[in-house]
């Protein structure tokens, strides 16, 4: 896809996102923002996915887990942008018997979602065992995942970091929005990471950095991913993003990690983001 | 009320048992272990299943995610574990991955209750059936011998969805026939009987069936009931009992917060109020010792079902 094509794409999922959210008064809209390029990219360029006949097992697909919850809005937009549930379903986020759930569940069976997540930590182990399956299974699919950089700190995903590394689970790409910013400030200032490349090295995974808003980056980067695939290691990539990215009032600080723009807000919000696609 | 006493063994080896038979019959079951494979009696499992069986290492939390991952693809996951590695300590996982997300995942948990014997309190949990049955979708079962423990594990894998399954260490008498059909949620009704109801699960179904001889000495009939799945709960069996014998006894190896005696409770408080007494360990850790000892100690042996149910049938007036 063209770089143009996927920026008109992601500037209409920026728009969901803040519409969503304004509407309910509720939800995380800067880390959403922040990965709406990344998952544009992966569902519009990267994937291989039959959004039309979803199946939880999805034999023969590329699967992708959520493991940040949190940011629902992005994952919301992008699936009904490529296809899984009809966009117009997007204004029921957050209200009652929605399938469109705070944080991402399986229960309301919405397409696309194999996995509920929101309590942090669990997506990198749930992805691993999938991923083993598709190897029992002869499945070439390969399984992505995407991670706060927040969430590093739940201890889980260290384990399912040593797992993998120390059973060759090759078909695994994993990666970190790495934004530096958590709810209650900086994750420097919170809990640092410390040398988040030399953690991951030392676990005995490939290690890779990508910007996150530059498409031309994330397609090299995602294609060096791909390749790396069936040699023996799980791929990390460390993906440098802005948290609210796409909106200037939001950019630059944690504060709008999970607080919704008020309607004048969201009207300026809106005039930096082109409707390319059209609203819900 | 005789019953043949067809061996002695402990459950977990009736789970390893037959964990091993659905690794013949059934290709979609895989295994997962933390690093009690021989404690858990998944030896042949690994042996005859090698691509099928993974080594999670000490760390619960990734395996419970892990299980709900292999779900996705069609596999049916048994994890084994202590007891209390495969509940307290990775209740959250079990919660948002597996009971939430409707994943078909086997918790398959040994050394419950206080006949984990000398490790003592860390390792003797008494709170898991409580914490299992609160939660939505979760089936508990807790089979009361050797051959009904591995009937159990064969039968889970026909049902779609969570289940815990909780057995334990010390060497029991087996009196479940070996051909036994185990079906989930469906009562075993032991002996009929008029005085008063016990309802039991796990080693507590021996301990009450040794009770059974005792209060026949005093001219007591007791209707036993070995209520092997708490949840669902077969109200039906305990009503038909109960209306019978108008009191009840519940015997079982935990606490009596949250478990079996407090499910059977909910039943009877609104559908036939009657005298109750409660075999259970009353809001106490456990201590080392051996298995019997600790039994005896913690108000859960046979002479603790006797009294209970003389207390029971007095206090119907």
């Amino acid at each position: 896809m063209e770089n143009s094509a996927l920026e008109k794409v992601a500037s209409q999922v920026r728009r969901d996102i803040v519409r969503m959210v304004s509407a309910v008064n509720s939800g995380h809209p800067g880390g959403s923002l922040g990965c709406a390029d990344f998952l544009s990219f992966l569902y519009f360029e990267q994937m291989n996915f039959n959004a039309e006949s979803f199946s939880m097992d999805g034999i023969g697909e590329d699967l992708f887990f959520l493991s940040n919850g949190h940011i629902s809005p992005v994952w919301y937009s992008v699936l009904a942008r490529a296809g899984y549930f009809p966009v117009a379903e997007l204004g029921t986020f957050r209200k009652l018997s929605s399938r469109l759930q705070g944080h991402p569940s399986t229960d309301k069976k919405l397409p696309g979602i194999r996995m509920a997540s929101g309590s942090l930590g669990q997506g990198l182990s749930v992805a691993a065992g999938a991923a083993q399956v598709k190897k029992l299974n002869g499945d070439n699919g390969i399984v992505y995942t995407l991670h706060g950089d927040g969430e590093l700190q739940e201890g889980q995903i260290w384990e399912a970091a040593m797992y993998a590394a120390a059973n060759n689970v090759d078909n695994l790409i994993a990666t970190i929005d790495y934004n530096g910013r958590q709810i209650d400030g900086d994750v420097e200032d919170v809990l640092s990471l410390g040398n988040l490349a030399q953690k991951w090295q030392a676990f005995g995974w490939e290690v890779l950095e990508m910007d996150g808003h530059n498409f031309a980056d994330i397609r090299e980067k995602m294609t060096t991913a791909k390749s790396m695939c069936g040699k023996g290691k799980p791929v990390v990539i460390i993906m440098k993003t802005e948290m609210g990215q796409g909106v200037d009032y939001m950019m630059g600080s944690h504060k709008w990690h999970g607080v919704a723009p008020n309607p004048e807000q969201l009207s300026a919000a809106l005039a930096q983001l082109e409707e390319s696609l059209g609203d819900y | 009320m005789e019953f043949e006493i067809l061996g002695n063994k402990d459950t977990r080896s009736g789970f390893g048992e037959g964990l091993a038979e659905l690794g013949r019959t059934n290709p979609n079951v895989v295994a997962l272990c933390a690093d009690l494979t021989g404690s858990l009696k998944m030896d042949a499992f690994q042996k005859e299943q090698p691509e099928r069986f993974f080594q999670a290492g000490i760390a619960e939390a990734n395996m419970i995610g892990l299980a709900a991952g292999m779900t996705i693809g069609g596999k049916i996951p048994y994890t084994g574990t202590f007891a209390n590695f495969s509940t307290g300590r990775v209740y959250d996982q079990i919660r948002q991955s597996v009971a939430y997300s409707q994943k078909n995942v086997k918790i398959c948990a040994s050394h419950a209750g206080l006949t984990l014997g000398e490790d003592g309190a860390t390792h003797q949990i008494l709170e898991d059936i409580g914490m299992m049955r609160m939660l939505p979708n979760m089936t508990v079962i807790v089979p009361a011998d050797f051959n009904q423990t591995k009937q159990a594990t064969i039968a889970i894998a026909e049902h779609n969805g969570p289940v815990y399954l909780r057995f334990g260490r010390p060497v029991m008498p087996i009196f479940v026939k070996p051909d036994a059909k185990f079906v989930i949620g469906k009562a075993d009704v032991l002996t009929e009987g008029t005085d008063v109801t016990i309802i039991a699960c796990g080693h507590l179904v021996w301990k009450s069936i040794e009770a059974l001889a005792i209060l026949k000495e005093k001219g007591i009939s007791a209707e036993l009931i070995n209520m092997h799945t708490i949840k669902p709960l077969d109200a039906a069996a305990i009503l038909k009992s109960v209306s019978k014998t108008g009191c009840v006894v519940t015997a079982e190896e935990h606490m009596m917060n949250g478990g079996l005696g407090e499910a059977v409770s909910q039943v009877l408080s609104r559908e036939l109020p009657c005298p109750q007494e409660y075999v259970a360990v009353n809001d106490s850790f456990g201590e080392s010792g051996t298995p019997m000892e600790l039994m005896t100690k913690y108000g859960i042996d046979t002479q603790d079902v006797v009294n209970a149910a003389m207390k029971a049938i007095a206090r119907k007036g």
